[in-house]
């Protein structure tokens, strides 16, 4: 073997991924009840976001080692993300665009 | 082992004036990281944007259907012992493809000790968790297709949810099978040490090190990821 090390094999506690396995059930697990307790309306899609982005974000941060990685990669990975995030917002807007239309002519044009 | 020959003079610095360094810097921009990662993530980065036209367009579909969409938490409740349970499956699926990621994460720490053993049994832990969430998704995607739901038609509301369902999950699920066979594959290849003597993988000069696990490592975490955006969005909503 050569003599080059990576300065990434430097290695972390196991302790750190225990706890984010941890955390990653009791998220998955807030996330299930939200169903079983039927919650509805802003408070189901405002509990079921945020318990995806903290289940994504600890993925990300810790088991993909993000948190430790060097930052040029890290923006070269997130920058792309609000190209979504647009497009999104696009969708949208063209969903709203699309539902109305098949109302309006489909039910209020077309019933007359 | 770095694949990139070590630069005289380099030093790799943290933080911004680091990225500065990196995105200015000549012949390579990620010095001292292996090639096969920096790939890894940039494969991973473009099939972000493939799951993502995926549910962005079920999330179009969704919302502009007149139609009542069906009700997830009814559709996918399974009887335990006489009664609904809601999203039984799926809720055990999550946990399954969770805990595999942990033992992932966990094969990755002890390959980068040289710890041959562990890794290739948490690796082999990680491939049984990932063959057991195909298998229960097989059942899921049986029952659904005996009660008539199909990706043109379904019994219980707006006709799209089949061609979501089946096109979502069914990319996902092709994923966590071509997982389960590299698992396979990198646990033989752990066992077998040819990450410890550098033995040259099968299609390529490269010589084997534990940096391959964390790749693999890379894509697996990639797909619980995946997992739990469809889960978010397609179960739950």
């Amino acid at each position: 073997m050569d003599e080059i090390k990576k300065e990434q094999t430097t290695t972390h506690k196991i302790g750190i991924y225990l706890w984010i396995w941890g955390l990653l059930f009791v998220l998955s697990f807030f996330s299930y009840m939200v169903d079983w307790y039927q919650f509805q309306g802003l408070l189901r899609w405002s509990l079921i976001l945020i318990f995806m982005f903290l289940k994504a974000g600890l993925i990300m941060a810790f088991f993909m080692h993000l948190f430790w990685e060097r930052y040029a990669l890290v923006n070269v990975l997130l920058w792309p993300m609000t190209a979504i995030a647009c497009f999104v917002g696009l969708m949208v807007a063209e969903g709203k665009y699309t539902l109305f239309s098949r109302l309006f002519y489909f039910f209020v044009e077309g019933g007359q | 082992m770095s694949s990139d020959p070590k630069i005289e003079g380099y030093k790799f610095k943290p933080g911004y004036s680091g990225m500065a360094a990196d995105t200015a810097s000549d012949q390579t921009m990620f010095k001292g990281v292996h090639w096969g990662k920096a790939m890894m993530w940039i494969f991973l980065l473009s099939d972000t944007f493939i799951f993502s036209c995926f549910l962005i367009s079920y999330m179009k579909g969704r919302g502009s259907t007149p139609e009542e969409w069906p009700n997830p938490s009814e559709v996918f409740a399974l009887n335990a012992f006489g009664v609904p349970v809601p999203l039984l499956l799926i809720a055990i699926m999550t946990f399954v493809l969770i805990t595999s990621s942990g033992t992932m994460a966990l094969a990755v720490k002890y390959g980068y000790e040289r710890n041959r053993k562990m890794c290739g049994w948490l690796i082999l832990a990680t491939a049984l968790g990932g063959l057991t969430f195909v298998g229960m998704q097989v059942f899921e995607w049986s029952k659904l297709i005996h009660e008539g739901v199909r990706p043109w038609e379904n019994p219980f509301g707006a006709a799209q949810f089949g061609s979501f369902f089946f096109m979502i999950t069914g990319f996902h699920g092709t994923h966590v099978s071509i997982g389960v066979i590299f698992l396979f594959i990198y646990a033989y290849k752990t066992f077998a040490g040819h990450y410890d003597e550098g033995k040259r993988g099968w299609f390529t000069t490269m010589k084997g090190d534990y940096v391959e696990i964390e790749i693999l490592g890379l894509y697996w975490h990639f797909v619980d990821l995946v997992w739990v955006f469809i889960f978010a969005f397609f179960y739950l909503w």
